[in-house]
């Protein structure tokens, strides 16, 4: 793969495993056992059986006539808010779980934003009756409360992160400090495609399937396997991974990533990465990460707590700063409406972190017989507190 | 040589090193701090240089590095304040902290500062030992620093052997797999591990840090190596009234 991570993990300038030695022994044995594992045809199988008798997939490739009218082109969504627990961070959680089981992890500890990976991991980990510990900000406690509730009834165990902005960034840091001090028996299931090598590639590789079906059923819809464009929302970035993955080397196809503006890019409340950072190291990788001049890592803002993040994948800092893809950035505002707007034409309520990804509809270009991918990321239910209060329904 | 490998040469037992972030309690106590250590008898030191996100440290690092901050410390301001630093101060100095702000300030800029005040190392708890030898090192051997590397009970012997080829004043052996600021214990296993570098006669001498608070613990780390590194222990006095005046106590109960 061209845009692929080389031996020492890195994806052109960016990448590698930052870590402090006390990580070491956990990160090098995924890295030499990660492939091996993942390839193996045991592990494929039941990987595979997940993902469609548990998860529901292939999840529908779905042409929205409502927004083609309005936007003069072919508007497929790809549906991964109709995956069990409603987001694509299932995909990932399977895969990672069925990973810890073969490593011989007793433990496993993962941090949340929105509350979806954390939902995600709580549900493999009941699964596969596996301790679970989700890290997760104070203030995403807060504006998730619903999906805090979700991983109790599924017998996890939500530990606030109170440093800090008391969000994302911050839980990543506690799931971290949890792993260090834990060193044996513990898999740290990361929520995307972050943290040192080999985590940015494997998370890659479990949520590729979401490219790799839409490829096949644009085939069907269309007769041509390759869309004009395909857009998705990047908080760390692993949707937009997964829906860019099996594209990347089809240089034909416009890949468009949406990060969150927030309260808008100039107004100091925003997480709109490839707009206010540098490059840098953030969580284990040297990426873009929003910072102040002394290298002090700047908290970020989204209404969406899912892309409140000051960082983006190395991958993504790669194809941002190579022009592979197009990194463009939606406010608060502009997601909301979108969101609401999907509701009034398709019938979807969509997380807000996938409105961002729709409402850059609004300010694309088209040709009228352009197809184009929208990565649906999650479905609205968590979010409908902000959404009815934003509204006043 | 530098003061560290000097200081190594002339004394191999119960080397006492103390920890602190610069920049807490207050903006412009860097220099008055390490000067009252070096009275006290402290036979090297770690000055901290905040970080927002600092993941291998507990709450009470966390705590003064984000006071540090809310102070306004920055690798400048620091680099200002180290100036005067060799006027006062002749125990050798590490400065330690997390590689992003390095990174912003240039890593050969940095070294170069850091040589420029009378540093003598570095401690970078996640500047990975690849991209140090393939990237930084030049810089660091240029300005005569020494870059500190950490083994953990989890570090395997290869490892050991590997970084004890990369370094050329200490080790820094980890009590245990953990963020600062924990306890030590002495289990079997932890002994085993002492006892396992101990045996490997390594070229370095060997410095225990983390969960060092008393004299107690102090006393155990040092029957297996060179010395030991008291840090939030340190840092939670600074938290008192009057700390200045407590400090050559608080050596003296670690080491009388
Ligand atoms: C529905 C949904 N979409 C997107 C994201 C952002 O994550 P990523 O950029 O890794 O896809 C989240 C994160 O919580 C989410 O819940």
């Amino acid at each position: 793969m061209k845009y692929g991570v080389n031996e020492q993990g890195y994806y052109g300038d960016f990448g590698g495993a930052y870590i402090p030695e006390m990580l070491y022994p956990n990160v090098e044995e995924l890295r030499q056992q990660y492939l091996k594992i993942i390839n193996d045809a045991d592990f494929k199988a039941e990987f595979d059986q997940l993902l469609k008798d548990y998860v529901g997939r292939p999840s529908p490739l779905y042409h929205a006539k409502r927004y083609s009218e309005k936007y003069g082109a072919n508007i497929f969504l790809k549906r991964e808010d109709l995956n069990h627990t409603g987001s694509h961070k299932i995909n990932n959680a399977i895969g990672q779980i069925l990973l810890a089981k073969r490593l011989g992890k007793k433990r496993i500890i993962a941090e949340t934003g929105a509350g979806q990976h954390g939902v995600a991991t709580a549900t493999v980990c009941a699964l596969m009756g596996i301790e679970c510990i989700v890290y997760m900000g104070e203030v995403d406690m807060a504006r998730q409360a619903p999906n805090v509730a979700r991983m109790k009834m599924l017998g996890a165990k939500v530990v606030p992160a109170k440093s800090g902005s008391k969000t994302l960034k911050d839980a990543t840091n506690e799931a971290l400090r949890d792993w260090i001090g834990n060193p044996v028996d513990t898999h740290y299931i990361i929520g995307s495609v972050v943290g040192p090598y080999p985590y940015p590639d494997m998370v890659a590789r479990f949520q590729s399937i979401i490219s790799a079906e839409t490829k096949q059923q644009l085939k069907e819809h269309t007769g041509k396997e390759l869309p004009e464009y395909v857009m998705a929302c990047v908080g760390g970035g692993s949707n937009a991974m997964g829906m860019f993955y099996h594209f990347l080397d089809d240089e034909s196809v416009k890949l468009v990533a949406v990060e969150a503006a927030g309260k808008g890019v100039d107004s100091g409340h925003s997480a709109a990465t490839t707009f206010l950072g540098k490059e840098g190291v953030l969580h284990g990788s040297r990426t873009i990460l929003m910072q102040t001049d002394d290298g002090q890592v700047v908290e970020p803002y989204s209404v969406s707590a899912g892309l409140d993040y000051p960082g983006i994948g190395p991958q993504h800092a790669h194809l941002y700063k190579i022009n592979r893809a197009q990194y463009v950035s939606v406010t608060d505002d502009e997601a909301l409406q979108a969101g609401l707007l999907c509701c009034q034409l398709e019938g979807i309520i969509p997380a807000i972190e996938s409105a961002h990804a729709l409402a850059q509809l609004e300010k694309m270009k088209f040709k009228a017989d352009d197809n184009v991918v929208v990565c649906l990321s999650g479905r609205g239910d968590k979010d409908l507190d902000t959404y009815i209060k934003y509204f006043n329904y | 040589m530098n003061r560290l490998n000097q200081l190594f040469a002339a004394k191999k037992d119960n080397l006492l090193s103390i920890y602190y972030t610069a920049g807490y309690p207050a903006i412009d106590t860097t220099i008055d701090i390490a000067e009252a250590l070096e009275k006290a008898g402290a036979d090297f030191l770690e000055i901290g240089f905040p970080y927002s996100d600092p993941v291998a440290d507990g709450p009470t690092i966390q705590n003064s590095s984000q006071q540090a901050l809310d102070n306004g410390m920055t690798l400048n301001l620091l680099f200002e304040q180290l100036k005067d630093l060799r006027k006062r101060v002749s125990i050798p100095i590490l400065l330690m902290g997390y590689v992003n702000p390095i990174v912003q300030f240039g890593v050969e800029r940095f070294c170069k500062m850091a040589a420029e005040a009378g540093v003598d190392g570095v401690i970078v708890p996640d500047l990975p030992m690849y991209e140090y030898e393939t990237l930084y090192s030049g810089f660091f051997k240029d300005n005569n620093l020494s870059n500190i590397f950490l083994v953990t009970p989890q570090t395997s012997e290869e490892r050991i052997r590997k970084i004890d080829n990369l370094s050329d004043s200490f080790i820094y052996l980890l009590s245990s797999s953990s963020i600062t600021g924990g306890n030590l214990s002495v289990s079997n296993s932890i002994e085993d591990y002492y006892k396992r570098v101990k045996a490997m006669e390594l070229k370095n001498p060997t410095i225990i840090g983390f969960g060092i608070s008393n004299s107690e613990t102090f006393n155990k780390a040092c029957q297996y190596a060179n010395g030991a590194i008291v840090g939030s222990a340190f840092v939670k006095l600074l938290e008192q009234d009057g700390y200045m005046g407590k400090i050559s106590g608080f050596v003296r109960s670690i080491r009388p």
